[in-house]
């Protein structure tokens, strides 16, 4: 399976304001820790290394 | 008690009277490597000349942590019981992040297996059971205080030094098993590829009555000293090693005093009744020699790759090196091409480069540099202590297991992968012994469930099969046919082959 870049999530706003909410009052470094155990998290739970590998490229390619 | 180095006979060298032959191995070290490698020749019946310049064996614990696999090689030079009944048997690995145990693994191995995982033994221990199994066999000239002054690399010749002179000597083959600070490598002025970690560790051996478990502790970023990791191993005799990260702008004369060294070692055993044994300051690389081939001369565990200690990568790759060397070099001696050697290069080079890759991962996850690095290592470290999938990120270290070999002779792939050609032939209980007892000493065609065919130059073994065979080598097949190497590596398999078939598969495995 390659990596899904169509829209997928129910509900993306809802989605959205509850990342921003799991941020809420955290300093910038607790932010950044925050999202590394995300990424951490969700690729544990996708556990595909090719749509790992397209994810990777394309967040070099987009930043 | 505190091992006693009793100094090893030093006897004058026939060369100070007279020229000698032309000898067709030579091996300067006689660490665990050239011994070993003096032994597992003299097993196939090559004779070889082994100088060292000292004639102790090594000072402190150093390699500590000896694998099934190494127990497996020293078990066919006739040492392995001695070392797994000498040696701590361990299977519990715990990990701490500060004080709080983030998790611990058991390494219990299936049964069916002569030898456990690992063992902890001090290299002290290792080098004296090799050096008196040396000192006894007529096929070895073990030459205490010896030292290789100049070399030729083309003619294969060799300047010594001893306490009553200097001599020349000449051989076909030189092997360097001069550790990781090779003076061969250096007189031939080449240098190794790789990365340097600015990273330096103290070691102590304490000995102390403790009623202590026989368990690896790691600790990442301990509370008792400022370094970010630690590491304590249980030996034999009442020994402990620990191994303390220190930073790298630490003065090494400065930490290494037992006043310094004391204070922090009852941090981490809980009580002030020990006593230090030995104290050093070590720095490491991951780095390799491109080639391990260099005109006569064979570079050979630490002179051709060094890792980091975290893994045990270093003295159990070296053993994994004699093993791939021996039966080629053996043959070399014997008449055969020396194109042979050209394999040991090649399967011992992709190991290298395995467990460079394997111990530069934990030496980065240890030290993690500043920003992104240091960001994910920590919050993995954070994750492992709730989240059973991080703790498989935590890597403290990647024990040696060994390495699959690239090899491509034929393959019945609906066989066990576990016994695929280029890896170790699994042992398996047999009668009253092991599998693994009757493996690496020759060719050796394992016929199970079905007779051998009759291959000129390869002993035959014929089993029948039962559970653990049925499971490690047959799979759902009915019969197979493994080809091993004399080092026990399987070399081919089939479900079934003619005797053909298998003289190609073995010349093919030569080259």
């Amino acid at each position: 399976m390659s990596l899904n870049t169509h829209p997928n999530i129910p509900d993306p706003d809802d989605f959205y304001a509850e990342l921003l909410a799991a941020h809420h009052g955290l300093s910038e470094a607790e932010s950044h820790a925050l999202n590394a155990r995300l990424v951490l998290i969700l690729a544990n739970h996708i556990g595909e290394r090719d749509v790992l590998r397209d994810a990777l490229a394309l967040v070099r390619e987009a930043g | 008690m505190p091992y006693d180095y009793t100094p090893f006979p030093y006897r004058r060298a026939p060369g100070l009277d007279g020229p000698e032959a032309r000898h067709p191995v030579f091996i300067v070290g006689a660490g665990p490597i050239g011994l070993a490698l003096a032994l597992d020749l003299a097993r196939h019946g090559t004779p070889s000349v082994l100088v060292d310049d000292n004639d102790v064996v090594s000072v402190g614990s150093r390699a500590i942590c000896w694998s099934k696999r190494s127990l497996e090689i020293l078990d066919r030079l006739g040492l392995g019981e001695r070392a797994a009944e000498k040696g701590v048997g361990w299977k519990v690995g715990r990990t701490f992040h500060g004080e709080e145990e983030v998790f611990s693994f058991d390494l219990q191995p299936e049964p069916g297996h002569k030898f456990p995982a690992f063992v902890n033994l001090q290299q002290y221990y290792v080098e004296q059971f090799l050096a008196e199994a040396a000192l006894d066999n007529p096929l070895i000239d073990l030459r205490f205080k010896n030292r290789v002054t100049a070399l030729d690399p083309v003619a294969g010749r060799l300047e010594i030094e001893t306490p009553d002179g200097a001599y020349t000597l000449e051989a076909d083959h030189i092997c360097a098993c001069d550790g990781a600070r090779s003076p061969i490598r250096q007189m031939m002025g080449l240098e190794f590829d790789g990365e340097v970690f600015e990273e330096r560790f103290l070691i102590a051996d304490i000995e102390m009555q403790a009623d202590f478990p026989s368990e690896r502790r790691f600790w990442f970023e301990p509370t008792f000293h400022a370094g970010q990791s630690a590491l304590l191993h249980r030996q034999p005799d009442d020994i402990y090693r620990i191994d303390l990260q220190l930073g790298w702008d630490a003065d090494p004369e400065h930490e290494k005093r037992h006043e310094v060294v004391r204070p922090r070692i009852e941090k981490v055993v809980g009580h002030a009744d020990f006593r230090i044994d030995w104290v050093s300051v070590y720095t490491f690389q991951c780095r390799r020699l491109t080639s391990f081939l260099h005109d006569r001369v064979i570079f050979v565990g630490d002179s051709a790759h060094v890792v980091s200690p975290f893994g045990a990568r270093g003295g159990n790759g070296g053993l994994q090196d004699v093993d791939a060397l021996g039966w080629r070099l053996a043959a070399v001696a014997q008449g055969a091409e020396v194109a042979m050697l050209r394999g040991y290069d090649r399967e011992r080079g992709f190991a290298a480069d395995e467990n460079i890759r394997n111990s530069a991962r934990a030496t980065r996850f240890m030290t993690p540099a500043d920003g992104a690095e240091r960001l994910f290592r920590d919050q993995v470290l954070k994750l492992a202590a709730q989240a059973p999938f991080a703790r498989g990120m935590v890597n403290s270290g990647r024990l040696s297991v060994p390495c699959t070999y690239p090899l491509d002779g034929p393959d019945a792939p609906d066989l066990p992968m576990g016994a695929r050609p280029g890896t170790v032939a699994p042992d398996a209980p047999l009668g009253n012994g092991w599998l693994s007892e009757r493996t690496g000493h020759g060719w050796l065609l394992l016929a199970i469930g079905q007779d051998a065919p009759t291959v000129e130059g390869v002993k035959a073994l014929t089993l029948g099969s039962d559970d653990v065979l049925r499971d490690r080598y047959l799979g759902d097949a009915d019969c197979a046919l493994y080809l091993l190497r004399p080092d026990g590596i399987v070399a081919a398999r089939w479900r079934d082959a003619g005797a053909q078939e298998i003289e190609a598969a073995r010349e093919a495995a030569c080259l």
